[in-house]
């Protein structure tokens, strides 16, 4: 194995390009001046998600009942919200095949965007983001940044083995370019912010 | 026998337009949309072209370091827990996968979208080895089902129309052939999908990006098929690129930032995924792979192809492929940066696709790594001269040209003889049995004017006299 | 300011009339022109497949007429591109690096170097649909292309606004590339043509009375495409034709 390694290391270093290509400094950038919350609701929607405000858990709860009120399974990472599937009694990702609602906190928002950070911590089970048939995300309006320097700047990839930047739900337009939201992932997102 | 070997993009492409009044007036109509798309988001950043520039220097500098960074990334990527593998060819990058799947007894695995993959032709490789291989993402898994590779990088069935896809489904996957509608559509392969992802032992992914800083490395899609492949599966592959590598977390903004734009004109795709190890209780495989790049390096006119993000900005710009189909390339990558990226795999199988390009130069203002691809294009034109694949036809009746214009007597005396010598005057008149100004077609007949222009000045200029 | 006049050789044989234009508008305006008798070909015919070997002469006899003018001006952008941009092969002697940089297309140099602010006298009552060339755009910044962020800006629609009567129309897709290509449209027939009908239809329902361009090679595929659609009424006609008012082929728009 080392050996392939080293001839791949090998040729690259005799086949660079003569010249010194430095590592280019990134510039703060001017920022949008927009308040945060309005303009990431913005982005959010933009990106297909929609969003909700809740004063308490318990009308969380609530909102989450009125949005879907056929759902029989309710998946939670959230400390603060119940659910009828306790995330931490699964073992396997598959167990979370038939679940209606996924309801997981995210740390922060990017009002740029409109994308929400998930990390494995925040899920639990990677696959709740993915395999839930729509999510619910916790957000503390107060955890937003302004665009994707901040929020590259804010996280630490080293600290979990899987995070995510997501937008809104899952969408395709392989068939006639045409949109449709709920390919594979999520068919939809509501930000609730709590 | 060398003639068939070689890909003729002329004639597809032909194909592809004649076909009826619908497919190719689609399929520029979407692309231009998207292109339409993209310049209304790129004009709303100011700093756009900044954002060219340092993605462009970024990958520039990663490039000419990439053995360190590479080396960077993988002792990051195994601390997490990651198993790294290095493959110098196809060959080897198909073996390794092959070897991961046999020791987990896999036999049934669910992917992304992976240019390197299909670079590799991974997917018959294990087929032929008895792997049951299944595209998710909704434009691969139509191609599959069509037996056709991607006609895009990111819209690999946009050559197809809704009733086309309607048909295919119906015939292989049961949905009602009357049924048009794109959203039943989706939500039928939706359904049809979700048992494959249940039932596979591993997911396989590609890679966007790589931070050696990290060990991460980065999945951008929409559908959140390459998150659930990487998820629910116990084993998650990922065939990376040695050139995706970049250096820093905050170098990774720059190229998310341009990314989506640049593909479909939209913010940022709905998953950015960032995996720096395995799910909880499961296994992850990273096979960095070379396959040829480790060599573009060394070419002076065509390493900056390298660059590459695979945003397909160039093909949805582009007034060729937008009116050829990407099926017309017949090669993995197709369009402009198709036509820079073949010649480095195969020059004499891809010697025509340099030729598949009127040089607009669009290609090279969309790029967001500006990559110099309209210069590329015409430098591999003097590659295939070069390298003596240029049909003998066409190489000779420029020849003759050349040894016209360069005489200036001999021109004259060309013109005058009048339309018997049309054909070494100007450019697009070279060669007769191609001039389809006298092939009765679709353009009408040029005519020679009497006077020429010298003529016209010799007579009503005569008292200058310089020649 | 002496300038030698650049006649690219299919305007020379095929389009005299722009030839005329050109010489006879550079003249009015003041500017002291001569037409170097040995020139032929600037070499894009064969460079553009990829020969240089076989332009290699043709490109330095191009330089041999034109080293001794303080400017040297052509009607046609693709052709000036090939001077300025692609003789980077031949040895870069004085000579060739003067060529190379004093090589301009004509609304470039009216509009960069002269700076024209008026053609008195000239009238253009029509509605025109301006294509200007790949070439010219994103070759030589005549024009912003669309896909560039930034102030839009237009160097052949500022020439045309100056002449009376000339109202620019709206096209859907304002410098998509119309299919010429050179040796393309010889060797890429399906494509090209297509593209070529795909820029007439634009003409067509944008309510274009004329069609003008910087590019005669542009115009000759356009038009020899919306003459086989049965496209008989719209003219076709080089931006010196306008600006000069005249000579038009058969003596009339």
């Amino acid at each position: 194995m080392d050996s392939t390694k080293d001839l791949i290391l090998e040729s690259l270093r005799r086949n660079r390009q003569a010249g010194d290509f430095p590592h280019p400094e990134i510039p703060d950038f001017p920022k949008s001046e927009r308040p945060i919350l309005d303009e990431f609701k913005e982005s959010l929607t933009a990106g297909g998600g929609t969003w909700r405000e809740a004063a308490s858990a318990a009308e969380a709860e609530g909102l989450i009942r009125e949005l879907h009120p056929d759902a029989k399974v309710i998946c939670s990472a959230a400390p603060e919200i119940r659910g009828n599937r306790d995330i931490h009694a699964i073992k396997d990702p598959h167990e979370l095949d038939d679940v209606d609602v996924g309801v997981i906190r995210a740390r922060f928002g990017v009002a740029e965007t409109g994308m929400v950070w998930l990390t494995q911590e925040d899920l639990k089970i990677d696959a709740l983001g993915v395999l839930s048939q729509h999510l619910v995300i916790l957000l503390d309006p107060q955890q937003l940044v302004r665009d994707m320097y901040e929020a590259y700047g804010r996280i630490d990839l080293q600290a979990t083995n899987y995070g995510c930047f997501m937008l809104g739900p899952s969408a395709t337009a392989d068939i006639g370019a045409f949109m449709v939201r709920g390919a594979q992932g999520a068919r939809s997102l509501t930000v609730i912010f709590l | 026998m060398k003639k068939e070997k070689v890909v003729d993009v002329v004639s597809n492409s032909a194909r592809f337009i004649a076909q009826d009044d619908i497919h190719e007036k689609m399929h520029d109509k979407n692309l231009w949309n998207a292109r339409v798309k993209r310049d209304r988001i790129a004009a709303s950043i100011p700093e756009w072209e900044q954002l060219r520039e340092l993605g462009s220097a970024i990958k520039e500098h990663t490039l000419n370091h990439l053995d360190q960074y590479l080396e960077q990334f993988a002792a990051n990527a195994e601390k997490r827990g990651a198993i790294v593998h290095w493959a110098r060819t196809a060959q080897e990058h198909n073996e390794i996968v092959y070897s991961i799947l046999e020791s987990h007894k896999v036999s049934s695995i669910i992917k992304s979208k992976s240019m390197l993959q299909d670079e590799c032709g991974m997917v018959p490789f294990l087929e032929q080895h008895g792997i049951e291989v299944t595209e998710s993402d909704l434009g691969e898994r139509i191609q599959q089902l069509s037996n056709e590779p991607p006609a895009h990088i990111v819209m690999p069935a946009i050559q197809k129309t809704t009733e086309d896809i309607a048909r295919l489904f119906a015939e292989k996957i049961g949905t009602d052939p009357g049924n048009n509608d794109p959203t039943s559509l989706t939500e039928a392969m939706r359904n049809n999908a979700r048992p494959r992802f249940m039932k596979a032992g591993a997911g396989m992914t590609g890679a966007n990006f790589a931070i050696a800083e990290t060990g991460t490395f980065v999945v951008c899609t929409n559908e959140g098929n390459a998150d659930i492949g990487a998820s629910v599966p116990p084993l998650h592959i990922a065939s990376i690129g040695i050139e995706k590598v970049i250096p820093k977390v905050r170098d990774l903004s720059i190229f998310i930032r341009l990314l989506s734009r640049s593909a479909l004109g939209t913010p940022a795709t709905q998953y950015t995924s960032h995996f720096t190890g395995p799910r909880n209780g499961g296994e992850l495989h990273i096979i960095l792979t070379d396959n040829g790049r480790s060599e573009r390096l060394a070419m002076k006119d065509f390493w900056r192809s390298l660059k590459c993000i695979r945003c397909g900005a160039c093909m949805n710009t582009c007034p060729v492929y937008r009116r050829s189909g990407g099926l017309a390339y017949q090669s993995t990558y197709s369009g402009p940066i198709g036509i820079i990226l073949s010649p480095t795999f195969d020059l004499k199988k891809y010697s025509e696709l340099p030729f598949h390009s009127t040089l607009c130069g669009s290609c090279s203002q969309v790029c967001p790594m500006k990559i110099d691809l309209s210069d590329q294009i015409y430098k591999w034109r003097e590659e295939v001269v070069k390298a003596g694949y240029m049909p003998k036809m066409r190489r000779l009746a420029f020849k003759a040209a050349g040894e016209i214009f360069a005489h200036p007597g001999q021109f004259h005396l060309a013109e005058n003889l009048g339309a018997k010598l049309l054909p070494i005057i100007p450019d697009f008149l070279v060669y007769s049995k191609l001039n389809p100004w006298t092939g009765g077609n679709d353009r009408e007949m040029i005519r020679l004017a009497k006077p020429t222009f010298r003529e016209w000045y010799l007579k009503n200029r005569k008292e200058q006299n310089n020649g | 300011m002496k300038v030698g006049l650049f006649i690219p050789c299919y305007i020379d044989a095929i389009y005299p009339e722009v030839g005329i234009a050109t010489l006879e508008l550079l003249e009015k305006l003041g500017v002291e022109v001569e037409v170097p008798h040995r020139q032929t070909c600037c070499g894009q015919p064969m460079t553009n497949e990829g020969d240089f070997e076989s332009a290699r002469c043709t490109e330095e006899l191009f330089v041999e007429n034109f080293k001794d003018y303080e400017y040297i001006v052509g009607p046609a952008g693709s052709c000036v591109k090939q001077v300025r941009v692609h003789y980077d092969k031949l040895e870069q002697t004085p000579d060739v690096r003067h060529v190379r940089e004093r090589t301009y297309e004509l609304v470039e140099f009216l509009h960069d170097i002269i700076k024209v602010k008026e053609f008195p006298g000239i009238e253009f009552p029509y509605k025109v649909a301006l294509h200007n060339s790949c070439s010219s755009i994103r070759g030589l910044g005549i024009a912003k292309p669309s896909e560039r962020p930034g102030e839009p800006f237009n160097k052949s629609a500022d020439l045309l606004k100056m002449v009376k009567g000339v109202e620019l129309v709206e096209l859907s897709r304002p410098d998509e590339c119309c299919g010429f290509g050179g040796t393309f449209c010889v060797t890429d027939e399906a494509v090209s043509t297509k593209m070529g009908r795909d820029k007439v239809s634009d003409y067509v329902s944008s309510g274009a009375e004329c069609v003008v361009s910087p590019d005669m090679s542009c115009l000759m595929h356009q038009q020899g495409v919306a003459r086989k659609m049965g496209i008989t009424t719209l003219p076709f006609v080089h931006i010196a034709q306008v600006l000069n008012g005249g000579p038009f082929k058969n003596g009339k728009l």
